[in-house]
């Protein structure tokens, strides 16, 4: 079987293409059906590395604060992001807990561990032991993982629940809104140039 | 105006997984692997269509009870217990003066949901009676499609937060309901559905049609 680095196939109407030359951060686009066909990184792996552990940090936050507190006087629930998410786990509504802890919890924490131990590697121009398996869990994991929904669901849930009692946001929330901002372009984004970097 | 090249026509694949392109052999009885990544290589996912049609056709099933079924339960202290569908839900928050939010739940709950079914339906009969008709726009939509469908798992989560989170306390009770759980099922469904749809069979058998 021939391969051919050079050339680039749309993933999204199979034209081919010349790989383009491409500054970082600069976008080519199919000319037939106008999908991204190659983003260049905007970040080198100094910074894909620094991204990932401030998102490692992050993670931590949104889960030893609280990103919510509801209550009445004198009663206050402060709930992490695990709280608020996976305190149904163990109990007859299991099923229910189960896809907001999937999204919230365990899609971003695996990615952030895989790309951590991806890069790890990737720093000596070496692919880490089960970097296949990595790399094609991050392909699959990426539609699933869904802080940003969590994030206006912890929106609306509060404002529903303002009618009822006291709510407040905690500094989880802020924890949480970075994260989303720091995995956008990481774990969201698009990691196939470690194929190439550790090549 | 020049047809380009279709990888597909020069015997090549694009790795869905890592992007490489590779020279396969054609013989669909034979399955080959990318040399780089190992995933299989599909010059068109295997079974066609079919795939997306069966998780289309699971979520449309599950909407009807994800909609008609109460997806929670909400006893307010001293208050009387009401039960909440999904469009239920959207009226008490308009109704309660959050009109913003009422619209974002909307959007995602009602809206996405809706358009995603129709506009899924559509791109599989269009692919299947092939004609070169706003190829760029159907493109367009599917990745439109990928790109917002998941916004739907909105309500899960909110359901799940508002349980949880007055599960322990004296204020009231709110019990989740089994709306919820089809809905979230059809919301993962039509995922799935979306991820199943071969896009590059939009642009399939451009070179006969429209001269």
């Amino acid at each position: 079987m021939r391969t051919h680095p050079s050339l680039i196939v749309c993933p999204h109407c199979d034209a081919v293409y010349r790989r383009p030359a491409l500054a970082a951060g600069q976008v080519a686009r199919c000319g037939e059906c106008d999908a991204v066909l190659h983003r260049a990184a905007r970040l080198d792996m100094n910074g894909w590395t620094a991204l990932t552990l401030a998102a490692a940090i992050l993670f931590v936050l949104a889960n030893a604060f609280p990103v919510i507190s509801v209550g009445m006087q004198p009663f206050r629930n402060d709930a992490t992001l695990w709280q608020a998410t996976a305190s149904l786990v163990h109990g007859a509504w299991a099923p229910l807990a189960l896809p907001g802890v999937a999204v919230a919890i365990v899609a971003p924490s695996v990615q952030i561990a895989l790309l951590g131990w991806v890069l790890l590697f990737a720093w000596h121009g070496r692919r880490a032991p089960g970097f296949r398996l990595a790399m094609k869990a991050l392909d699959w994991l990426r539609p699933w993982s869904m802080l940003d929904v969590a994030l206006l669901g912890v929106a609306v849930a509060a404002i529903k629940l303002a009618g009822m009692a006291e709510v407040a946001i905690g500094p989880g929330l802020w924890a949480m809104a970075a994260l989303i901002g720091v995995t956008a372009v990481t774990a969201k984004g698009d990691p196939r140039w470690l194929w190439e970097a550790t090549e | 105006m020049t047809v380009r090249p279709r990888a597909q026509h020069l015997g090549m694949v694009g790795c869905r997984v890592c992007g490489l392109v590779v020279s396969a052999p054609l013989q669909s009885d034979q399955r080959s692997f990318c040399p780089r990544c190992r995933s299989e290589l599909q010059p068109r996912l295997a079974g066609g269509s079919a795939r997306a049609w069966a998780f289309w056709l699971a979520a449309l099933i599950f909407y009807v009870p994800a909609n008609l079924l109460p997806v929670m339960d909400i006893r307010v202290l001293g208050g009387a217990q009401h039960a909440a569908t999904i469009l239920g839900g959207v009226v008490d928050l308009w109704r309660d003066g959050s009109h913003g939010v009422a619209l974002v739940v909307f959007v995602a709950s009602v809206l996405i949901p809706t358009v995603k079914y129709l506009a899924l339906v559509f791109l599989l009969l269009t692919v299947r009676h092939a004609n070169g008709w706003a190829r760029r726009a159907r493109a367009r939509l599917y990745r439109w499609l990928e790109a917002v469908g998941y916004w739907s798992m909105l309500d899960v989560v909110v359901v799940g937060l508002l349980v949880s989170l007055v599960q322990f306390q004296a204020l009231g009770e709110i019990q989740p309901r089994a709306g919820i759980l089809f809905f979230g099922m059809s919301v993962v469904l039509t995922m799935l559905a979306t991820q199943s749809f071969d896009a590059r069979l939009i642009w399939d058998g451009e070179g006969d049609d429209t001269v």
